[in-house]
């Protein structure tokens, strides 16, 4: 089978997402779509998967110009699609899940799910998926569910598969695995359209790559082509993608953390006995799969999180049991892992976001009384010394893309005097040029000569920035190493088998 | 493209949604104004042979309505005297008092992310400290009258800060709590009535002696009219709250508090101090209405001193976007309906009912801002770019 877009345009008022893109998917062929958050990936392919119309360009199916009033006629044309967020509903099985929406059934309309087992067990076993049709999706971990959206698509019997990041949810291994699922697709002569903005897995599997930016296809590319390569296509100029860093300056161990241990709202324990320490002038990763602690740990540090034991110093000064307005008061900075969740107000403008954290003391407040020309003018210096794309300062939280969401964030925790500094997963879902701007700011903070604590889930990101890198597993750090240490070796770690 | 995107703008802004959603009560209420009318009813009888008739009827009984509603609330111009054509307005204004500033409370609780529905207990809270203060000491004017009001919002916040205090200690959920609180407070209105406490000497009904004279909220315009100084607490509250909410580091608090709870919590800010301090402020807002009541309109302390006040308070939240202004014009509406409609029953007879009508479709139409839409073809608020 071959796909062939033709001069796709799609606009969105005076915004256009797409501008006459091009792209072809063949048979027995991985063809990558690279480009960064924003880019106009997800539009395209929800173009091509009849979620949204074109206002300009045809989709050739095998050369017959085809259109696709909705979802359901681009399945029933051989085209299946692996969402981003899985459209999966947790509480039906896998079987029951796998059927909606083409149900098989029996005499006089009856739910025909031992075919659907059926049917779930032979494509498992064919691609070795290991998969039970009766377990409910719910509790299945991602990857699994991952697998099973694969299966789904695989049932309606489609021949171009498009994969919208896949691997953001994904642990090392389960990528790898997906790679390897990818692979094997594409020799059964599927055809298979892989979104991302990860160059690693590009390189990794792509037979083809075609790069676009700002809606506009700027070019094909090679697999062998360098990741440096690859990123200043992306993203328009050069790009390091190395995290430039001078050799570390330490200091004394400011920041110690002794025998934490905690017990979640139901009982089980989070954190167990978890003890380092961190240099001033050091960035200390921690490192691990989603959802082993780290969470926890950067909860308990700041002190919302119930149920702890143990100690946390910071110059001497035990943050454990303070409120969380006194440990920041303490010097800590803090960016959450959730920045829309818990870092800002996302109906707050971006200048009432800078003061979240301090709006009752000087120089924002006197008394009570806001001192709304100071923050404004606080603001407007940030907006520039932070690079933070809004059209003003007065722009709402909500507005802004997640890289300038970010920056906002870094510039008020930056913004104060800090001994120590905590951040969780700072570059999730930001493009290369933000990466590359808040990766500058953590090392500069590191430079500035605290402790930094960075919690990493993407070992590229906990080796290239770490000076040490802990990993946890299940609530226990199960070994401190130096970022050098072989990738098979974090990993293997990170899978709780400690070398 | 530009013009269409201004269009777009002021449609989606804050004002659109309520106001149409009045004009579309208004509407409905028209309807049932001419399916209660009886000339309607009988015109309609030969509506096939003189179709002229029914209209004719339809209209009259419309206009005739909506007209009685308009003289009775902001201008008889059918008054003979100068103080009669202004008179309605005074009524619209003292009714839009004591809904107006309970309504403030509820904006700010809104706000702040709590749903306080206990106004009314709040007010009868602030009228009891108030009358107190009111009917115990003799003082000079100038200390008895503020101390009376000042002792109205204490009862209120009192009243209302312990439902803050309760979320933040225990994580009860203020709604419940705030409705319970409600009755306890009308039943101990009701109890403390028939008890020396307030219970005027020599009577058997539940009813104090009126407040002494010099912690009453003066009159305004004087004897012939029943606005009181309590419309000027009022309208400084207006302000008072919009400083609060949008000058003050406190309300900057409130409102991360309501936009974002964890986002707040993670900058440090103290969320059941807030909580604490929230319901205080509400309720102290609304306990001033209650001091407005037994000092400025009624003068004794009654057991209907509440009325339906706190209720009509929450629409008027809601209508006015819970912004300082906005409750203000929706308090007055609210007013006008109020007073208008006795002179509706009266000259027309339509009855009050339909007022009540309107206010309750206001509500339904507010809360489905898709239907109010699709009624006026609006056009969509612009999506959000994700």
């Amino acid at each position: 089978m071959r796909l062939e877009l033709k001069g796709i345009t799609k606009k969105f008022g005076d915004f256009t997402a797409n501008d006459q893109i091009d792209l072809v998917a063949e048979s027995g062929e991985i063809h990558c779509l690279l480009g960064e958050n924003g880019a106009g990936k997800s539009t395209l392919m929800n173009v091509l998967y009849g979620l949204y119309q074109a206002d300009g360009g045809e989709i050739v199916l095998d050369g017959k110009p085809t259109v696709f009033a909705g979802p359901g006629e681009a399945m029933k044309a051989g085209i299946g699609m692996v969402h981003q967020h899985f459209m999966l509903i947790p509480v039906f099985t896998v079987a029951e899940n796998v059927i909606l929406g083409h149900e098989p059934t029996k005499a006089l309309g009856f739910l025909d799910v031992d075919k659907a087992r059926e049917l779930v067990r032979e494509i498992s076993e064919r691609f070795g998926f290991d998969i039970d049709p009766d377990a409910v999706v719910g509790d299945l971990p991602v990857g699994v569910q991952q697998r099973v959206e694969i299966i789904k698509a695989l049932i309606s019997d489609a021949q171009v598969l498009i994969f919208d990041e896949p691997t953001a949810v994904l642990t090392p291994q389960e990528t790898d695995e997906l790679m390897q699922i990818m692979r094997q697709l594409k020799d059964e002569g599927k055809a298979i359209v892989f979104i991302t903005h990860k160059l690693r897995e590009v390189k990794e599997v792509a037979d083809k790559i075609t790069v676009i930016r700002l809606g506009k296809v700027v070019g094909q590319a090679k697999p062998s082509d360098s990741s440096e390569q690859l990123a200043s296509m992306m993203v328009g100029r050069e790009v390091d993608l190395s995290v430039d860093k001078q050799p570390a300056q330490l200091g004394e161990a400011s920041f110690q953390v002794k025998n934490l241990t905690a017990f979640s709202a139901q009982g089980s324990k989070v954190l167990d006995d978890v003890s380092f320490e961190v240099q001033r002038g050091e960035i200390f990763v921690i490192a691990g799969v989603q959802g082993n602690g780290q969470t926890e740990l950067a909860e308990s540090i700041l002190g919302i999180q119930d149920k702890v034991s143990g100690s946390i110093k910071l110059e001497g000064k035990e943050l454990l049991g303070r409120s969380v307005k006194n440990v920041l008061d303490s010097g800590v900075g803090f960016v959450p892992e959730d920045r829309t969740e818990d870092g800002l107000v996302a109906d707050f403008t971006i200048a009432e976001n800078l003061m979240l954290d301090r709006s009752d003391r000087p120089p924002f407040a006197k008394g009570i009384q806001l001192q709304l020309k100071k923050l404004h003018e606080f603001a407007e210096e940030k907006l520039k010394s932070y690079d933070i794309r809004a059209q003003s300062i007065f722009s709402k939280a909500r507005q802004l893309s997640g890289g300038n969401q970010q920056k906002v964030v870094l510039a008020r925790e930056l913004s104060r005097d800090l001994k120590l500094l905590v951040a969780s997963q700072p570059t999730r879902g930001l493009d290369v040029g933000s990466i590359e701007f808040v990766h500058e700011q953590i090392v500069a903070a590191r430079d500035s000569g605290i402790p930094v604590v960075i919690i990493a889930t993407e070992l590229d990101e906990a080796t290239q920035l770490g000076d040490r890198v802990a990993v946890m597993y299940k609530g226990k750090i199960v070994g401190i190493v130096s970022p050098e240490t072989p990738r098979e070796e974090l990993g293997k770690l990170m899978a709780g088998i400690s070398a | 493209m530009k013009q269409q995107n201004l269009v777009r703008e002021i449609f989606s802004g804050n004002a659109v949604i309520p106001i149409f959603a009045v004009l579309a009560s208004f509407l409905f209420g028209g309807i049932l104004i001419a399916f209660a009318n009886e000339e309607v009813q009988q015109a309609s009888g030969y509506f096939f042979s003189r179709p002229g008739d029914t209209i004719s009827a339809v209209l009259n009984s419309v206009f005739g309505a909506y007209d009685a509603l308009f003289r009775g609330s902001i201008f008889n111009y059918q008054a003979s005297s100068a103080e009669g054509m202004i008179k309605p307005l005074t009524e619209t204004l003292a009714y839009a008092t004591p809904i107006t500033l309970a309504g403030l409370g509820l904006a700010v609780s809104f706000r702040s992310g709590l749903f306080n529905i206990g106004a009314q207990g709040q007010i009868i809270f602030g009228a009891m400290f108030a009358a107190y203060v009111g009917l115990s000491f003799e003082l000079p004017f100038l200390i008895h009258m503020p101390m009376a009001v000042l002792a109205g919002l204490l009862g209120g916040a009192l009243w209302g800060g312990l439902v803050g205090l309760l979320k933040a200690t225990t994580g009860a959920n203020e709604v419940v709590v705030t409705i319970m609180f409600n009755y306890v407070a009308l039943l101990l209105l009701t109890y403390l009535l028939k008890t020396p406490v307030f219970q005027a000497p020599n009577q058997v009904n539940p009813i104090s002696s009126p407040v002494a004279e010099s912690s009453r909220l003066p009159g305004i315009l004087g004897d012939g009219f029943r606005l009181h100084f309590g419309l000027i607490i009022m309208l400084a509250m207006v302000v008072a709250v919009w400083w609060l909410m949008h000058r003050s580091s406190i309300g900057y608090q409130f409102r991360a508090l309501g936009y974002n709870p964890s986002a707040a919590r993670t900058a440090g800010i103290n969320i059941p101090l807030t909580y604490i301090l929230v319901m205080a402020v509400s309720g102290g807002l609304a306990g001033m209405a209650g001091a407005s009541q037994v000092l400025g309109a009624d003068r004794q302390l009654t057991v209907g001193i509440s009325a339906t006040f706190g209720f009509d308070a929450i629409t008027v939240a809601l209508l006015g976007r819970n912004n300082p202004f906005g409750v203000l014009a929706a308090g007055i509406l609210f007013g006008g309906l109020r007073s208008g409609a006795v002179l509706m029953q009266a000259n027309q007879g339509v009855p009050v009912d339909i007022v009540l009508v309107v206010q309750s479709t206001i509500v339904l139409f507010i809360a489905a801002p898709p239907l109010v839409r699709s009624l006026f073809r609006l056009p969509k608020p612009k999506a959000v770019q994700a």
